[in-house]
């Protein structure tokens, strides 16, 4: 593997960006688009595994393609974080992608080339966000991702998707171009650089109370970390077919938020800075508002790709938790929840999607008996959940442990309580579903049980996935390690 | 500051490229009419065009280091002789509208065949000629006088240019009637304006009348000159109130005349104020009558607003493009409002980053109106699909008119932003993407139709000619390009913003 770095991250975008175009040309030559955009997956992962071979955990130099404004350039760099985002996203886009193909076809969606056209536009995107050097390219990246998956929720084209669509829309441009740019302009106004930099780059420009006040600007203004009261788009996504909810909604875009939210953290304030000025306690605060109440409204929905999406707006609170925590347990435990959380989630909502191509069913209480029609799906089911709600053996445990280990060393007693009870929240309105599927027989079932599963394509996948979930217990502790340079305070 | 003067002994090319600049469409307009020929007349009007466009990219690179060239018309000195003047701003606006000519007019002849009738196509391209020449000539001059004269000949051209409309729809000549009036009520106010300035100083070259007018007390023939220069301007301009003539005449007019007007009509009246407001009464006579503050501030932040809000609630793309322009022109005028150089930076570079992104989406509709015979969102239905390429540069210029990031709307927007916080301004600041989310709205009106419907048309709409979508994806990839290199419209419009500011020092 020689390639160099500089060519590496610039091919990790490049091949997605290829793919958009294959998938647009290509769009009525189903077999070879589907496949050339899976060897195209295969080799951004490959050309991210071999900038992880290369750097390691190190944090490299920027790499400036050119100058936009004055001081405001085009760069890319690779670190710790962002490294980590690059191999979850790439990874879990071949996992997707193969599910896709099943459910596209399986389920005769229309417009496949468009889809698959957007949905690597959205990789593309993902990938100039995980290695971007300064929040001005973050911020370029972050809006080419709204755009680019607001046509992947408006797929179906029937009024309620162009209704989630706006929504969507509305939502994420109105807080990145209202809250978020603002913030941006004014830190630049302040330090005159946007590059990211450990310990941050707004230490004695910006006294306490303002701080939080900055810290406001880009904790709502990152729209897609989906902390409350701006969380609205996420169930209104929920339109959207289920690979486009898998991927991005469970991972790509949600994580770019959280992404965002830890970088800010990091990079532009620093943990110290944070820690010392208190600016993050509200947010703090707002997290654990929006962990337990997510939960909570999570438990009243009946429509299962719902009840997920509140069940994501809660474990993305963890993340920005994390974050305003302001301690290198909280950091690293963020960082590392974002890979626990995606891994578990992925595993749901692509369970979720193979049980409405066997049925068409989405809601809940219609579920009753599945489980052992379709073993497999909901086998997988299980485990993603228990991941989510944290129980050993399986990956969630970690980022969970972690996270309180940073709520101890603040001394925050309420926090940690707020996690336990999130946890049994969790274990609430995600049990049933699992529950109804094995333990309670429909009525009408009295007949032999016969398999309903579909394709391996779909439920390959998430089987695929949970079985991540277990691996990422037993690996946990080098994606800690990998991190921990995030941490370190000066 | 290096300094060029030209003397009437000039003997190379190079020293008249200033009047050449105008002179070269100012003849082949009546060229076009004496020849009568059809064949003949679009080849003549796109040479005239381009050759300006070549002129305008060497004046440009002349003064972009903030020198000024100073050209004496017959070799007459200034102040008795006519003068025209070329720094940074104007090169600039030169650049802009002579670019966006070029590149409207291969695109105008498919569009115009279309729209109009043969017979009607030569006199057309000789109007288009005229019009060209008159801004080029409001934006060269030194001479207040000869920007009267100038304004008057792209004005009367432009109310028969939009007029010719009538041929799809008659409503274009009330159009073109209102604006005859409205212009020539701005004319007006405008000439009286510059009577009472002679009338005080006894000069009309710009330059000395910066002299006089700094030396002079101020009085209130100068307050009342300075009176009815703005509002005569701010009717070419559409200044909010003003604005009444605008919607009617980009709706109605040809479509390559819209794209054409869209792109520099407004944006040389722009510039026409800033040049009466900073260069020949000065920053400091500014700065004491309370005009920005009161005037010019709330009327922007209306434009921003007001006319954002009715484009929302328009069903016909040209009409809701027509009045997102006046908005647009209301973030032109709040950067002036700012009074700093920050400011003037971000009014400059709006006036260019504006003209190309609403050339671009004109030229859109123009495409549309050709193939699905309207411009009405339901003529749009399902045409994502049928007409890929023409709809997929529009979305390109919908978000730079939006302002996302990697786009030349960014880039203004961005500046703009950066003004109002180094004024300390917070409120407008809030303001400026507030109203950025309007157009979000707007167009993704335009979006959904194009894309998330199905067409009610019963044969689906061709692929417009390669003739208009090649200059359409020209403009639309320019807006790209100009949001990621902003090298050339960020030095131009620095140093155009530093001359302004520097009022009378500024044209030594």
């Amino acid at each position: 593997m020689g390639m160099d770095t500089s060519t590496a991250i610039l091919l990790s975008m490049i091949l997605p960006a290829v793919a958009v175009v294959l998938n647009l040309v290509l769009r009525s030559r189903d077999n070879l688009r589907d496949g050339l955009t899976f060897v195209i997956a295969a080799a951004t992962f490959a050309v991210v595994l071999t900038i992880l071979y290369n750097v390691g955990g190190q944090t490299t130099e920027p790499l400036v393609l050119f100058e936009v404004l004055p001081g405001l350039d085009l760069a890319f760099n690779v670190e710790p974080l962002g490294l980590m985002f690059a191999l979850l996203a790439s990874s879990l886009w071949i996992v997707t992608h193969i599910y896709a193909i099943g459910y596209m076809r399986t389920n005769k969606e229309m417009n496949h080339a468009r889809f698959f056209a957007c949905f690597s536009f959205a990789i593309f995107s993902v990938m100039g966000i995980a290695f971007a050097a300064n929040m001005f390219t973050l911020f370029l990246f972050y809006e080419a991702l709204t755009l680019s998956t607001y046509p992947l929720v408006a797929h179906k084209g029937t009024p309620e998707a162009i209704k989630g669509a706006r929504t969507y829309l509305g939502i994420l441009i109105s807080t990145s171009i209202g809250l978020q740019l603002v913030a941006i302009i004014w830190t630049f106004g302040l330090t005159g650089t946007l590059d990211f930099t450990q310990g941050g780059i707004l230490q004695d420009h910006i006294a306490g109370p303002m701080a939080a006040i900055l810290l406001a600007l880009y904790a709502f203004g990152i729209g897609k970390a989906a902390l409350m009261p701006f969380h609205r788009w996420l169930p209104a996504a929920m339109v959207a077919p289920t690979p486009v909810s898998a991927l991005l909604h469970a991972v790509a875009v949600v994580k770019a938020g959280v992404f965002t939210m830890l970088k800010i953290g990091i990079y532009i304030f620093g943990i110290d800075f944070l820690a010392t000025t208190g600016a993050s306690v509200w947010l703090m605060w707002l997290a654990a508002f929006s962990i337990v109440a997510a939960s909570v409204i999570a438990m009243t929905k009946d429509n299962l790709k719902a009840r997920l999406a509140y069940s994501t707006i809660s474990q993305l609170s963890y993340v920005t938790l994390g974050m305003a925590l302001a301690t290198s347990m909280g950091i690293v435990g963020g960082g590392l929840h974002v890979v626990m959380h995606a891994m578990g989630k992925i595993t749901l909502f692509m369970c979720a999607g193979s049980i409405y191509v066997a049925t068409h069913k989405t809601e809940i209480s219609d579920m009753s008996g599945l489980g052992r029609a379709m073993p497999i799906t909901f086998g997988a089911f299980l485990i993603g959940a228990l991941s989510i709600i944290g129980l050993p053996p399986l990956g969630g445990s970690w980022s969970k442990w972690l996270l309180m280990m940073g709520a101890v060393d603040t001394g925050q007693m309420v926090i940690i309580a707020v996690l336990l009870v999130s946890s049994l929240l969790n274990v609430a309105y995600l049990m049933p579903i699992v529950g109804k599927g094995f333990f309670i027989r429909d009525n009408a079932a009295a007949a032999p049980v016969k398999n309903l599963e579909t394709s391996p394509l779909v439920w390959g996948p998430p089987a695929f996935t949970a079985l991540g979930c277990l691996v990422l217990f037993f690996f946990a502790g080098y994606i800690e390690a990998f991190l921990m340079p995030l941490g370190v305070t000066n | 500051m290096a300094t060029q003067e030209v003397h009437h002994v000039a003997l190379t090319l190079t020293d008249h490229l200033p009047i050449l600049e105008v002179l070269v469409p100012f003849v082949a307009a009546p060229l076009v009419v004496v020849l009568g020929s059809r064949r003949l007349a679009w080849p003549i009007a796109f040479a005239a065009s381009a050759i300006s466009f070549v002129i305008a990219c060497l004046l440009l690179l002349q003064v972009l280091d903030g020198s000024y060239i100073s050209y004496h018309i017959g070799g007459w000195a200034p102040p008795l002789g006519i003068e025209y003047r070329v720094d940074a701003a104007n090169a600039f606006v030169l650049f802009l509208v002579s670019g966006i000519s070029t590149l409207i007019l291969p695109y105008a002849r498919a569009s115009f065949e279309a729209e109009i009738p043969r017979r009607s196509t030569t006199l057309l391209y000789a109007l288009y000629l005229l019009c060209l020449t008159g801004l080029l000539g409001v934006v060269i001059t030194g001479d207040a006088f000869n920007v009267f004269v100038f304004l008057e000949i792209s004005s009367l051209s432009t109310y028969v240019l939009i007029a010719q409309g009538l041929h799809r729809d008659k409503r274009a000549l009330t159009a073109a009637y209102n604006y005859l009036i409205m212009g020539t009520i701005g004319a007006t106010f405008f000439v009286i304006g510059i009577g009472f300035l002679y009338m005080a100083t006894g000069t009309l070259n710009m330059a000395d009348l910066a002299d006089r007018i700094a030396v002079q007390s101020d009085s209130r023939t100068i307050r009342a000159a300075f009176a009815f220069i703005v509002v005569g301007v701010g009717l070419k301009v559409a200044i909010y109130p003003l604005h009444l003539w605008l919607p009617n005449a980009y709706t109605f007019a040809p479509s390559a005349i819209t794209a054409f007007l869209a792109g520099t009509a407004t944006k040389v009246a722009i510039y026409v104020l800033l040049r009466f407001m900073f260069s020949v009464f000065q920053p400091e006579f500014i700065a004491q009558v309370p005009t920005l503050e009161v005037i010019i501030l709330p009327f922007a932040l209306l434009a921003m607003f007001g006319a954002s809000l009715t484009a929302i609630f328009q069903r016909d793309l040209k009409r809701m493009l027509a009045y997102s322009s006046i908005a647009q022109i209301g973030y032109m005028l709040l950067g002036i409002a700012f009074f700093s150089q920050a400011g003037l930076m971000a009014t400059m570079i709006q006036l260019f980053n504006h003209g190309i992104t609403k050339a671009a989406l004109f030229m859109g509709v123009g495409a549309f109106v050709l193939r699905a015979g309207g411009s009405f969102y339901h003529h749009l239905y399902g045409l994502g699909k049928s007409m890929p390429w023409t709809s997929a540069a529009m979305v390109i210029a919908g978000i730079s008119l939006i302002g996302v990031p990697g786009t030349a709307g960014f880039i203004s927007k961005w500046l703009l932003v950066q003004a109002a916080l180094d004024a300390g301004w917070w409120p407008i600041a809030i303001l400026i993407v507030a109203s950025s989310l309007l157009a979000v709205i707007y167009v993704w009106r335009m979006i959904e139709a194009l894309y998330l419907t199905e067409t009610s048309a019963e044969l689906p709409a061709r692929q417009a000619p390669l003739s208009m979508v090649v200059p359409l994806w020209i403009m639309a990839l320019a807006c790209i390009y100009f949001g990621f290199d902003s090298d050339l419209t960020l030095s131009a419009s620095r140093t155009a913003a530093e001359g302004l500011l520097a009022g009378s020092m500024g044209m030594e």
